[in-house]
């Protein structure tokens, strides 16, 4: 890519002219780095670093509170001695040792529920994250009051207020059951 | 040993036939004791302040008070 210089272009031409340049060898470069991630990607599925997709039409087991039966037992795969065991299991229950009838209760499930509703320290970092993002409202609402607010109005002045009191009185506001009748005018004070 | 079977029809007459009586007497309790509670003695007050009430002199009350901007105290 030759620069063309003209003798008779002016200043700005000669800027726009170089833009383009640069810019054009921007492109060039941007392209091959676009042919280079290409061939990445290729690469990298390749090399497995894409987790598998999961077939959601078939069932699925599931480790859930709420679902103590799931779809389907958890071991697809049955070793000899499994598939032995799973033949006893179809005759009478109380021929099975202990140990046997925790082997079948692995072989259909993963988790058992205390396992599954065991605690973690989540509650911690709920607890955290709940205080900095309120300590960090605090210092919004701080920067807040100290920058943005306008200045305050008159009527909220102690004097001010008392005014409005007087006036309010003055001018018998509800004098039934509401404001004024709850003050006695012969003794000016509240009854 | 094999258990009742259970009621499959007419639950809901059942609970209206239970619970819309209830609710009319509640909800016209509620209706009286707010109209003698309130409305009554309300209805009272007001008799009873305009029973004693004169407007002139309320009126030179407020205006000497200075709250009116067509007539102004007496003083100015």
């Amino acid at each position: 890519m030759t620069s063309q210089k003209m003798s008779a272009v002016k200043k700005p031409h000669a800027h726009l002219k170089m833009l383009r340049l640069t810019a054009g060898r921007v492109g060039s470069l941007v392209a091959r780095r676009a042919t280079v991630a290409l061939t990445t990607n290729s690469a990298r599925m390749a090399s497995h670093e894409v987790a598998q997709a999961v077939d959601m039409s078939q069932p699925m087991y599931v480790d859930r509170l709420d679902t103590p039966l799931p779809d389907k037992p958890y071991t697809d795969v049955l070793t000899a001695a499994d598939k032995s065991l799973k033949q006893k299991e179809k005759g009478p229950w109380s021929q099975l040792s202990q140990e046997e009838k925790l082997a079948l209760y692995r072989l259909a499930f993963h988790q058992t529920y205390p396992e599954m509703k065991r605690p973690s320290a989540e509650w911690k970092t709920v607890l955290g994250g709940m205080f900095i993002f309120l300590g960090f409202t605090g210092l919004l609402v701080w920067w807040q009051a100290s920058y943005v607010y306008p200045p305050r109005p008159r009527t909220f002045d102690e004097e001010w207020q008392a005014k409005q009191l007087q006036r309010m009185l003055d001018m018998k506001v509800n004098p039934i059951e509401g404001f004024s009748a709850k003050w006695d005018y012969e003794k000016g004070q509240w009854k | 040993m094999s258990l009742a079977k259970p009621v499959m029809r007419g639950l809901l007459g059942k609970r209206l036939r239970f619970h819309l009586p209830i609710a009319f007497a509640l909800s016209l309790v509620a209706a009286i004791g707010f109209k003698y509670g309130v409305t009554e003695p309300r209805k009272q007050a007001y008799a009873d302040f305009y029973k004693q009430y004169d407007a002139v002199k309320e009126f030179t009350a407020m205006k000497e008070a200075g709250v009116f901007e067509s007539v102004r105290p007496s003083g100015e």
